[in-house]
């Protein structure tokens, strides 16, 4: 069988630390969280944003954690920019300040993703497990709008803020953002495991459905808004990654490159490190990226579906989370026999009686000695 | 959107030579476009100065295209990029 083309990836997420102030249980972050001095360093990051440059990369999304925990964030900027990418900071906004902003304009940043946890500091606070960040994150936005830096409002929904979508909105157009990303929850790494706290109910979902279209039409040229709807209740699986190794990658703070968030959580996959191996080599031959690219893996239903080019039978990491089989189909698809694995899910979670409490995302206290 | 509007690239937002693809790509918040030689000949008249109708004006006489027709595209090309906010307008 002829070996799938594989194009150049067109972004990378660049996981520049795990450090976070924040302990936001719906955190896709993996549950073993990097430790600060397995970070790589200023040096290596800057040949590495060079080689993603020349193997094709355009858009470079500066992410973590929190990115601004790192001192070197400004000089990151600086590299990335130099290398000739489009960068993107995805920041919680704390551990930035007016001078940092400053100073990343300067550097070069094009962008400003910032994530909101709520839109009052009671919710915010609360899933962010960090008293006070609200009322910082709105004093920083406010900076952000006067230094003119463009803006994204990032509000992960769930059963918990879905309700204030319209006030979500609101606070988006308050702030002057030009887009807003309501993304429901994913179900990976620390929001996994909050799963049964964080699953919306469908009334939630479909009401929000309601209200993102209407918005769209009334805020059409003023402020995009993209939705990521749950997909627990979708019938059709996410094209996760746009195809596994097909359009973008993910580096961890350590230097390991993953195809996505968790592929770490497939066993049996070997990844490779971009401080000891070249990017271009990881992407068009590394063993990770080729696991799952193009359609020889998939199952008969995949291989034989009329979708198979459009949703490339769903999310690796889903299947193996809901069905312990990273080569199933999806088991949000309909026509997966693993879909009642999720109805069941949806049945004792979504709809069930009272949210268990959260498990904040914080790094594993250290062993004593 | 009408001929005389002012398109211009918000900050953020730019053109882009990408040597890998050999394309000229617009770049943008989670936005890579890649342009086609229509959309790439468009934005790079895009300079916040000109009107859409000097524009469509520049490229009709340009290629010796009937001035209405290359309006039209030229319209329709940045009013759908002006929704998504990859492009803004000014009334001048
Ligand atoms: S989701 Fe919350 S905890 Fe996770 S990195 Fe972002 S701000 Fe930190
Ligand atoms: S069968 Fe596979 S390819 Fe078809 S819709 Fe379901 S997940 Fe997608």
């Amino acid at each position: 069988m002829a070996e799938p083309r594989v194009d150049p990836p067109i972004a990378m997420l660049a996981e520049l630390t795990h450090r976070c102030p924040l302990a936001c249980p719906y955190c896709s972050n993996p549950l073993e969280l990097a430790a600060k001095e397995t970070e790589l360093s200023t040096g290596t990051w800057a040949r590495v944003f060079r080689e993603a440059a020349e193997l094709g990369v355009l858009q470079l999304h500066l992410s973590g954690g929190e990115p601004a925990s790192r001192r070197d964030l400004e000089d990151l900027v600086r590299h990335a920019r130099d290398a000739g990418l489009y960068t993107n900071l995805i920041t919680s906004g704390i551990g930035l300040t007016r001078a940092r902003l400053e100073a990343l304009v300067a550097a070069g940043l094009d962008h400003i993703q910032l994530s909101v946890q709520g839109v009052r500091a009671d919710i915010s606070d609360r899933i962010g497990g960090y008293r006070g960040g609200f009322d910082r994150k709105m004093e920083l936005a406010s900076h952000i709008a006067d230094l003119g830096i463009p803006l994204t409002l990032n509000a992960v929904m769930h059963r918990h803020n879905l309700d204030d979508l319209p006030a979500t909105l609101d606070l988006a157009l308050t702030l002057g953002a030009r887009r807003i990303e309501v993304a429901c929850v994913q179900f990976q790494g620390w929001a996994l495991r909050n799963r049964a706290a964080l699953q919306p109910s469908r009334d939630q979902v479909d009401t929000a459905k309601r209200i993102v279209a209407e918005a769209r039409d009334r805020h059409q040229g003023r402020m995009v808004i993209d939705f990521v709807p749950p997909d627990y209740y979708a019938d059709f699986p996410k094209a996760c990654m746009g195809g596994w190794g097909s359009t973008g990658l993910n580096v961890a703070p350590d230097g390991t490159a993953l195809p996505c968030h968790a592929a770490q959580t497939i066993p049996g996959l070997a990844f490779q490190n971009v401080a000891t191996s070249a990017l271009v080599d990881i992407w068009y031959k590394g063993p990770a990226f080729m696991a799952f690219r193009g359609t020889d893996w998939m199952p008969e239903l995949c291989q034989t579906c009329d979708r198979r080019d459009i949703d490339f039978g769903g999310c690796r990491c889903q299947a193996m989370a809901v069905l312990g089989d990273p080569t199933a189909t999806d088991p949000v698809c309909r026509k997966s026999p693993g879909r009642a694995t999720l109805d069941a899910l949806l049945a004792a979670e979504g709809e069930g009686g009272a949210a268990p409490d959260f498990i904040y995302r914080r790094p594993k206290p250290p062993v004593p000695a | 959107m009408t001929p005389a509007a002012i398109p211009v690239l918000p900050r953020g937002v730019r053109l882009h030579r990408d040597k890998v693809r050999r394309a000229e790509v617009l770049l943008g918040p989670e936005t890579a476009l890649m342009l086609d030689q229509i959309g790439a000949v468009i934005l790079n008249e895009v300079d916040g100065k000109r009107s859409v109708g000097e524009i469509a004006g520049d490229l009709a006489a340009r290629f010796g295209a009937p001035a209405d027709e290359v309006g039209a595209d030229v319209v329709e090309f940045l009013k759908g990029l002006a929704d998504k906010r990859l492009v803004d307008v000014t009334h001048g």
